[in-house]
């Protein structure tokens, strides 16, 4: 790169170059040297990748003192693109007076971005870090409460990021 | 018995050269994750070994699908073509002297042929026909693009090649492969072999490069090349025919490194030989040794090559096969011709 942004570009190879062969022995250095570099494949079923509490993994509902923290304002679902979510309020005589009756994501649907997480302002949903899904039909792809809600010491390394960054 | 001995050696030589397929094939699989700083295929068997025994299986119980508007029988015998000529290339090529079975002496190679080195040249040019045809009769464009390719590609470096062994063969004065082996036997100066890859550098180089362009591997593997032509001429193969067009590339590849062993690097010969007094089978067992390592570094080198080298565009190897490959591999004949003649003059 030269001033002037414009591009230059070396076109002529040396004769050393032109001969190529040296080139070879060059590139050949390089790939098996390649060869005795530590291996980045993790070996999914025995390892597993951890990842760091930056990671969307699915999205939970936050469990405090035996109840969620969600008060069913139905932001989360208003924000989200996929309209994954689906909330239904109902009263309660705890201090919050709402709670959700029923609480619903689409797996299936969900894209994980997250922006329900964003959103919420009870910190009640969040993203959590396990990334291993499987369902064997539609139906079973929609996670009610009973799978959404996880105790908040399970997440406390994602609340203590939000803290942190947001 | 006459009949019996070669027999045997054609079976055994088809089964040792399928299982070497196989070796091959997983060894390059893993040669290549380790490159990339993969793993490999280890799930199948101990360390991923049974691997290709298990796609060959996937392969058989494939469907085999024919275009409706291909050319039935040739799209048929085009991979059968291709698997029979590689494999019987190897005929020619000797393992190793000879050995004592039963107080007999057999010799370690399945047709001794006066005429080796034509045979061999004969048979790999014969090969290409598999490839075109394959493109032709499959009807379609990708296909007949790797068919046309690949002939193109044989009739600029067959040249070379041919051009490269003329070398060889005036040093040896022999068409006979055991009579050039033969020849490399002795040690030069300083207790380097005579082997014609010091002799004969460039006819070395010329030749290597020739018989990666023959056997169709990567950075000369255009026949293929799978971001422009799909699968090149193998697009519309599928299930066994499919494998046999695998097999038939290993093969080739296989064949093309012991003659590269067999003309440039002693074949079966070593040096010291004397000094360790061998004699009998043990000379015989220590002679296949020999040639076996020496096949697999030249394999080893081949697939390397294949993780180091990008694909040549096609005018860059019809530029290297006709402007540089040749012109080199004949003044390379015409050095050696002279200083040859100039010997024969002095004495």
């Amino acid at each position: 790169m030269s001033q002037n942004g414009k591009i230059t570009r070396k076109k002529d190879l040396t004769l050393w170059q032109r001969i190529y062969i040296p080139e070879i022995l060059k590139g050949l250095r390089l790939t098996i040297g390649m060869m005795f570099r530590p291996k980045i494949t993790t070996q999914y079923p025995e390892e597993r990748f951890n990842p760091p509490a930056s990671f969307r993994g699915r999205p939970v509902l936050v469990e405090e003192h035996g109840t969620e923290r969600c008060v069913a304002c139905g932001l989360c679902s208003r924000v989200c693109p996929a309209l994954a979510i689906e909330v239904q309020a109902s009263e309660t005589p705890e201090p919050k007076e709402r709670y959700p009756e029923k609480f619903e994501i689409n797996m299936v649907r969900c894209i994980f971005c997250g922006f329900c997480e964003e959103v919420c302002p009870e910190e009640a949903i969040i993203m959590s870090q396990e990334y291993e899904l499987v369902f064997q039909n539609q139906e079973e792809a929609v996670f009610g409460k009973d799978k959404l809600l996880v105790p908040i010491e399970k997440v406390q390394s994602r609340l203590d990021f939000l803290h942190k960054h947001r | 018995m006459i009949i019996v001995e070669p027999l045997i050696k054609v079976v055994l030589t088809l089964v040792t050269m399928l299982t070497l397929v196989i070796l091959t094939i997983y060894t390059e699989r893993r040669i290549s994750a380790f490159v990339q700083n993969r793993i490999g295929p280890n799930r199948v068997g101990p360390k991923g070994l049974l691997q290709p025994i298990a796609d060959v299986v996937k392969l058989v119980m494939k469907e085999d699908i024919v275009p409706k508007s291909a050319n039935k029988r040739i799209h048929d015998l085009a991979p059968v073509i291709s698997i029979g000529v590689a494999m019987s290339t190897f005929a020619v090529i000797p393992i190793g002297g000879s050995m004592e079975i039963f107080g007999q002496s057999v010799r370690m190679v399945l047709a001794d042929v006066n005429v080796g080195i034509l045979y061999i040249l004969a048979l790999t040019s014969m090969g290409v026909y598999g490839i075109t045809l394959a493109g032709w009769s499959s009807n379609n464009k990708y296909s007949l693009l790797g068919g046309m390719r690949s002939s193109a590609q044989l009739i600029s470096y067959e040249l070379s090649m041919g051009v490269s062994i003329i070398g060889v063969l005036l040093l040896t004065g022999s068409l006979r492969l055991d009579a050039i082996v033969h020849g490399q036997a002795e040690t030069l100066i300083a207790g380097i072999p005579a082997w014609n890859m010091f002799v004969q550098p460039v006819a070395f180089i010329t030749f290597f490069v020739a018989a990666f362009a023959e056997t169709n591997r990567l950075p000369f593997d255009l026949p293929e090349a799978e971001p422009e032509l799909v699968g090149g001429y193998h697009t519309e193969y599928s299930g066994l025919k499919f494998g046999l067009f695998m097999l038939s590339e290993y093969v080739n590849m296989i064949v093309a490194s012991a003659v590269i062993v067999t003309l440039f690097m002693g074949g079966y010969a070593f040096p010291w030989v004397e000094e360790l007094g061998l004699s009998g089978n043990a000379l015989a067992a220590a002679e296949f040794a020999t040639f076996a390592a020496k096949v697999v570094l030249i394999m080893l080198f081949i697939i390397l090559i294949r993780w180091t080298l990008p694909r040549f565009r096609y005018d860059q190897l019809m530029n290297l096969g006709w402007k540089v490959m040749l012109p080199i591999a004949l003044a390379n004949l015409l050095v050696t011709a002279s200083v040859l003649a100039a010997i024969k003059w002095w004495n």
